[in-house]
């Protein structure tokens, strides 16, 4: 299996690409991870990823910059339903349009738009950060194996802001802080999650391992 | 629910950890990738690395470090410690660290703060403050800005200055007393606080830490989000296991599944 990892300036790769290495390895697939902004390389790949640490006006500059590269990903993830996972800002940016720092437009893939987090209660603190435990909304094969829910795993948040999903099917799990932040989204053969599975130790291995063993 | 965080704090010095770390069988206690990975199978929930080194020369030295350490376990960094520009903010990031916190640079021009949220998010952009008390004896406590390790009085109210930040876009908010740092007496526990009680951010309570009942108090009383300590955890005092323990017995919701 051949993953594609979007190197698109924004952010480090280094601990995705490691995560998801070891991922694979512990779940027993043979996959061959590679760094690109090479859009013939994701264009070739079996399975796509796309990280993104940042702001989202930031993130979407860079990935607009990269010659062809949005062009491939729709090729790609929404004609041929090549599976997709973004992390972070590069699972924001699925959605059709940010608000940090301005209005910017995102891929438009998943309804929604990226908000600040407002939790009800003004003693917690924003950003977001830390572990959090995860509440799933829908049985999905991401989720497969994972202990969740209050005394399951945690997950390791660090944000300001989060999709905030037009369809509530998109939404597979949610995180309590002071109302739902949008912990993991996907819509057919794309999927990412607000959180850091790459950080997020036995939780985010085991989600990067159903990830590769998805078959959407 | 939302844990609070247990931080151990290296110090690194021309890309060694000083002091070392004696809390585990180290095959060289003076390696920020052995201790890191030490921490991170202990259950940290995040790392934080300060670089003390004195000469602007050898600091290429910290990008490898965080490259080694990001690349060896699967925790969250924070990384600090002579960080001026916006390039040296991008660097250390790309290296691998998932947060950046600023210090003497912010107190000079603030203004950093802000252009440094707008590229990486407020997220990633944490600002270090020190601060001892400056009250004469028999006056309220009232907490002033220091730099250069403690040496350089500002002028500058601390309270004011961490609400500046956070409006300009920090992310959080690394908060040392000066005065107890190296004490083992506590976190100040007004100073800390009277800072987190004034920002809608994160604080993290370092200096001070001597006993259990001390990484509690940061939280229970100085309302500080996570607590940082380095000493009791490099030498061995306490475990982290040990920590989270004793915070979970106080009624501090803190992750157990952390290895």
């Amino acid at each position: 299996m051949n993953i594609a990892l979007i190197d698109y300036d924004a952010g480090n790769i280094h601990s995705a690409y490691k995560a998801l290495e070891r991922a694979a390895r512990d779940a027993g697939i043979a996959a061959t991870v590679t760094v690109t902004a090479d859009p013939k390389v994701v264009a070739a790949a079996d399975r796509i990823v796309l990280p993104g640490d940042g702001a989202f006006a930031d993130c979407m500059r860079h990935l607009e910059a990269v010659p062809g590269m949005i062009e491939t990903l729709e090729d790609s993830v929404r004609r041929k339903g090549r599976p997709f996972f973004g992390i972070c800002v590069g699972m924001q940016l699925l959605a059709e349009r940010g608000l940090e720092h301005g209005v910017t437009q995102g891929l438009g893939w998943i309804p929604g738009e990226v908000r600040l987090l407002a939790p009800a209660d003004p003693a917690l603190k924003v950003p977001h950060m830390g572990w959090n435990t995860l509440e799933p909304l829908q049985d999905h094969a991401l989720l497969g194996g994972l202990p969740l829910g209050e005394d399951g795993l945690h997950a390791y948040f660090l944000h300001a802001y989060h999709l905030v999903v037009g369809e509530r099917r998109d939404l597979v799990a949610r995180a309590e802080y002071g109302g739902t932040v949008s912990a993991i989204v996907a819509r057919d053969n794309m999927a990412g999650t607000q959180f850091h599975p790459e950080k997020s130790q036995r939780l985010g291995l085991g989600l990067l391992a159903n990830f590769l063993r998805w078959k959407p | 629910m939302l844990k609070t965080r247990i931080i151990p704090c290296l110090d690194v010095k021309d890309g060694r950890v000083v002091k070392g770390v004696k809390f585990v069988d180290l095959v060289d206690a003076g390696d920020p990738v052995e201790a890191a990975r030490a921490y991170d199978a202990a259950g940290a929930d995040e790392l934080c690395f300060l670089d003390i080194t004195a000469s602007v020369e050898a600091r290429g030295t910290l990008i490898d470090v965080v490259r080694r350490v990001a690349e060896a376990c699967f925790m969250p960094v924070t990384v600090g410690g002579g960080v001026r520009t916006l390039d040296d903010i991008r660097a250390l990031m790309l290296a691998g660290a998932d947060k950046v916190s600023i210090n003497t640079a912010a107190v000079r021009d603030s203004a950093i703060v802000g252009r440094a949220a707008e590229k990486f998010g407020a997220q990633a952009i944490v600002v270090a403050i020190d601060a001892k008390n400056a009250a004469g004896p028999g006056e309220d406590a009232r907490f002033e800005i220091f730099t250069h390790g403690g040496r350089n009085a500002t002028g500058i109210d601390a309270v004011a200055y961490a609400q500046r930040v956070a409006e300009l876009g920090a992310g959080e908010i690394l908060l040392t007393s000066m005065d107890r740092d190296g004490t083992r007496a506590g976190f100040d526990l007004p100073l800390t606080r009277a800072i987190a009680d004034a920002v809608n951010i994160p604080v993290v309570a370092s200096g001070g830490v001597g006993t259990l009942d001390h990484f509690v108090a940061g939280v229970t009383e100085g309302h500080a989000s996570a607590v940082l300590a380095a000493s009791v955890f490099h030498f061995g005092t306490f475990s982290i296991g040990q920590v989270k323990d004793h915070m979970a017995a106080a009624g501090v919701p803190v992750r157990r599944d952390g290895n």
